[in-house]
């Protein structure tokens, strides 16, 4: 869907971005990590020709960005910013119907379109006539979302979208954004420096360092084979935590026996395609002796303790690192 | 107080008619610079926020045009687009670019740079994302520009009058010179209305929603072209040949008024300064001008005085004007100021005057050169016995009477001096007299008798015909009245003067103000 192939942005003598090259599938969503400064915003805007490169080429849907015009191109790009950038003299209404307005849309069309999302986006109709300084920021994001999904755009750039929102919104919206239809339909590109972030959302990761990519690869592929110590480095904080949310129930199930349990207590029924840290949460939660699970594919049926769980992810960490 | 309300209400109910006109003249000047001045400015803005390179130089320059003087600036533009309202406008736009030249370049670099990045990304081409985004997102800072911009043009406006462009300024600048208050006040008054009216209503559209401002930036364009059709409205009759009047001219019974009552004298009139004037005559854009018949620029420019054959122009004979506690406190300094008395007649007088006016030398070195040719000078004593200070209007010639005055002073007695020159017009200089701001200056019989006494019709027509006559009376009334000693006249006759250029005068064979007449009345 989107090629970028041997691209470089200088400025002057620094090289912002040196001869990266990655490739996003459809539907796919690719995280651009890595500290600032390491050239992951810069790529994002040259995406979108926010930033002219100096070299390099990059293709959507086999075409060459770099033959068309830019606002065409943009304007079939779906855009949001950190700071939301929504425009403070128009209305929300007028706001996420700024693209319809450039495509010259009938009247009709985009107001039914702008109601449709705004529905989706959990905003009720009266905010449509309020001016963005009068919404939260939670609200704001909201809106600025919805501006850049109201063209229906196959490609969508995000700029650190939920960097400036609290911790509580953030992890509210990012519910709310892996269970947005709209979203699955779209490829996605998302620049963020927050790790855990990184790996919620990302079908793919690419981790940035200085201008190139450190390593390109699934979340797991990161975690459990890394390519060298600045990855290992890079994820060591939130290591334990991010290895419960990628480890899935489906990936330790041939290390799991089913066993006898005595204890009385409540058991619980666990999702085959649960991550860990899902498990772990509703057991503590439930105070779970038994942890009842179903492999989907061949109808098998194991119960384990939480113990036992434990101990399968330590050997499948071991096995997988060493592998 | 009171009485002075009454007066003034009385004046300007008297004079509506020109204060209508002059008021319309003003808001019509103020807003044909104004719109121009945002035709310009605003593009100019909005083009070095686009080519950084060029803030510096653009807004560099616009800075320096707003430093130069504003009567300094209509003086350059005489001799490139002559006198009337062309230089006026000229001069008003290059003090109202820099506001909105600068404002224009705020508001716009001053837009959220993620708004802007916002808008791009989404498609916009430049010209949407200036039109539908940066401009107006900077309205308010470009109004409050526009806003500053108006109330120095309704300020600087009054001066338009100085190279006879009308405004407020004509009875501003009258009144200072006649001493006639009531005058400057009918100027002044609504000049200041004006600016606080508009600055209040532009305020008001400052503070309207966003929202509203994108009609009001269509409708404000047609209202400032409305404004200022204001200025052609009232347009002058044509004749002949075309008359410059100074303000104080204009006004008096021995100026404009006399030539139209004693000598039916109809000639299409501007208001005129009297700094620019004669260059005007000599430029061709003016024919005839009201001067002084011993103004050095009569003879720079080759200008003719037309003969008084109707004798409207009193003797205006020049003598020191001392306060009698001066002369009480410093007992040398009447002797002394009479060592000029019958010293210097009408020809020396021009020829001083041309030195400083036309060779541009020095006021000081014209007054030494003076007072060695006629043995007059000595060294300067440097003596500490107090200070005298001594006045002058703000023309060359009183600069040069002044310099003579303080360097007989420093040389016969032990006084020092300090001069006020630059005194502005008669009223200024009086004021300062009788408010014991100075001891004595240059004053003149006539400007004495027609400005400051301002006696009945009757007693100006039994005086104004004989020299001694109206000194005589001057000096009596000066004394009883306030305390002021009009001391020995220095010879010369410094009166009002109709001229033309020398050559259209021969050509057209005027020699007196009656021949002017019947060439203006013939077809």
């Amino acid at each position: 869907m989107i090629k970028v192939q041997k691209l470089s942005k200088h400025f002057g003598k620094v090289k912002a971005v040196d001869e990266i090259s990655f490739e996003v599938k459809e539907h796919e969503n690719l995280i651009l990590l890595g500290t600032s400064g390491c050239g992951k915003t810069t790529t994002l805007k040259m995406i979108n020709r926010l930033i002219e490169p100096s070299a390099g080429n990059i293709l959507i849907d086999g075409k060459n960005i770099f033959e068309q015009s830019p606002e065409i191109l943009r304007r079939g790009i779906g855009y949001v910013l950190q700071n939301n950038g929504l425009f403070p003299h128009y209305t929300v209404a007028e706001n996420i119907a700024v693209v319809p307005q450039l495509l010259k849309w009938d009247k009709k069309r985009t107001e039914k379109r702008v109601a449709e999302l705004l529905e989706k986006l959990h905003l009720t109709k009266d905010y449509l006539s309020v001016y963005p300084n009068e919404l939260s920021g939670g609200q704001q994001q909201r809106v600025g979302l919805a501006r850049a999904l109201v063209a229906d755009p196959a490609v969508l750039l995000m700029d650190e979208p939920f960097g400036a929102l609290d911790n509580v919104t953030r992890s509210k919206i990012h519910a709310e954004f892996k269970a947005l239809d709209e979203l699955k339909r779209k490829t996605i590109i998302m620049v963020t420096h927050d790790v855990q972030e990184a790996f919620e959302l990302g079908d793919h990761i690419c981790l940035m360092d200085q201008g190139k990519i450190i390593q390109d690869g699934t979340p797991a592929e990161l975690l459990f084979k890394p390519k060298n110590d600045f990855v290992k480095e890079f994820l060591k904080e939130q290591r334990l935590l991010l290895e419960f949310k990628t480890s899935t129930v489906k990936s330790l199930w041939h290390l799991l026996s089913n066993e006898e349990i005595k204890g009385l207590g409540p058991g619980i029924l666990v999702n085959y395609k649960d991550d860990l840290w899902t498990v772990l949460e509703r057991s503590t939660f439930f105070n779970a002796e038994r942890l009842n699970m179903m492999n989907l594919e061949n109808k098998e049926m194991k119960t384990v303790s939480f113990e036992s769980l434990m101990s399968a992810f330590y050997q499948y960490q071991k096995g997988d690192s060493h592998e | 107080m009171n009485e002075q309300q009454q007066t003034l209400w009385e004046f300007m109910q008297q004079q509506s008619d020109k204060l209508l006109t002059q008021t319309l003249q003003h808001i019509g000047l103020t807003f044909v610079s104004l719109f121009i001045a945002v035709l310009i400015g605003l593009p100019l803005g909005i083009f070095i926020t686009r080519k950084k390179q060029f803030s510096g130089p653009v807004l560099g320059v616009a800075g320096v045009l707003q430093t130069v003087p504003s009567i300094a600036l209509l003086g350059f533009m005489i001799p490139l687009l002559g006198i009337g309202a062309k230089p006026a406008i000229v001069a008003l736009l290059l003090y109202a670019l820099l506001p909105i030249i600068r404002n224009t370049f705020t508001g716009i670099t001053g837009v959220d740079a993620a708004v802007k990045e916002a808008a791009v990304a989404m498609g916009m081409s430049k010209w949407q994302v200036l039109f539908k985004v940066e401009l107006p997102l900077a309205m308010p800072v470009i109004f409050a520009g526009i806003r500053t911009a108006t109330v120095i043009t309704v300020g600087v406006a009054t001066l338009a009058s100085y190279i006879a462009a009308g405004g407020l300024g004509e009875f501003i600048f009258g009144g200072i010179s006649l001493n006639n208050t009531n005058m400057i006040l009918a100027g002044a008054i609504p000049a200041a209305l004006l600016a606080i009216i508009f600055d209040f209503l532009l305020s008001r559209l400052q503070k309207l929603n966003i929202k509203k401002l994108r009609t009001v930036t269509t409708d404000l364009p047609l209202l400032l072209l409305l404004l200022s059709s204001l200025y052609f409205i009232p347009s002058a009759y044509g004749t002949k040949l075309k008359a410059g009047f100074t303000p104080e001219f204009m006004g008096r019974q021995d100026g404009n008024l006399g030539l139209i009552s004693k000598y039916g004298l109809k000639i299409q009139t501007l208001v005129i300064n009297d700094a620019v004037m004669y260059k005007a005559a000599y430029e061709k854009q003016l024919d005839v001008i009201s001067g002084y018949s011993t103004d050095g620029r009569l003879k720079a420019y080759d200008l003719v005085v037309l003969d008084d054959d109707k004798k409207i122009f009193p003797p205006y004979y020049a003598a020191p004007i001392v306060r009698e506690n001066s002369l009480k406190k410093f007992a040398l300094l009447e002797k002394i100021l009479n060592l000029l008395a019958g010293k210097i007649n009408d020809s020396t007088m021009t020829a001083l005057n041309y030195k400083t006016d036309y060779l541009h030398q020095s006021p000081e070195r014209v007054a030494k050169e003076f007072l060695v040719a006629n043995k007059l000078w000595k060294p300067a004593r440097n003596g500490n016995d107090g200070i005298v200070r001594i006045g002058s209007k703000i023309f060359g010639e009183q600069y040069i009477l002044a310099s003579i005055y303080s360097m007989l002073i420093k040389g016969y007695s032990n006084y020092d001096t300090s001069t006020k020159t630059g005194l502005g017009g008669t009223k200024i200089c009086f004021d300062a007299l009788t408010n014991d701001q100075i001891d004595f200056y240059p004053e003149y019989t006539g400007t004495g008798l027609l400005a400051i006494l301002q006696p009945s019709p009757k007693i100006i027509d039994s005086l104004t015909h004989s020299k001694d006559e109206t000194y005589n009376y001057v000096q009596k009334e000066f004394e009883t009245k306030y305390s002021i000693k009009w001391l020995k006249p220095i010879g010369f006759n410094n009166a009002y003067a109709l001229m033309m250029r020398k050559k259209q005068a021969k050509d057209l064979k005027i020699k007196t103000i009656s021949n002017l007449k019947r060439f203006l009345e013939s077809k």
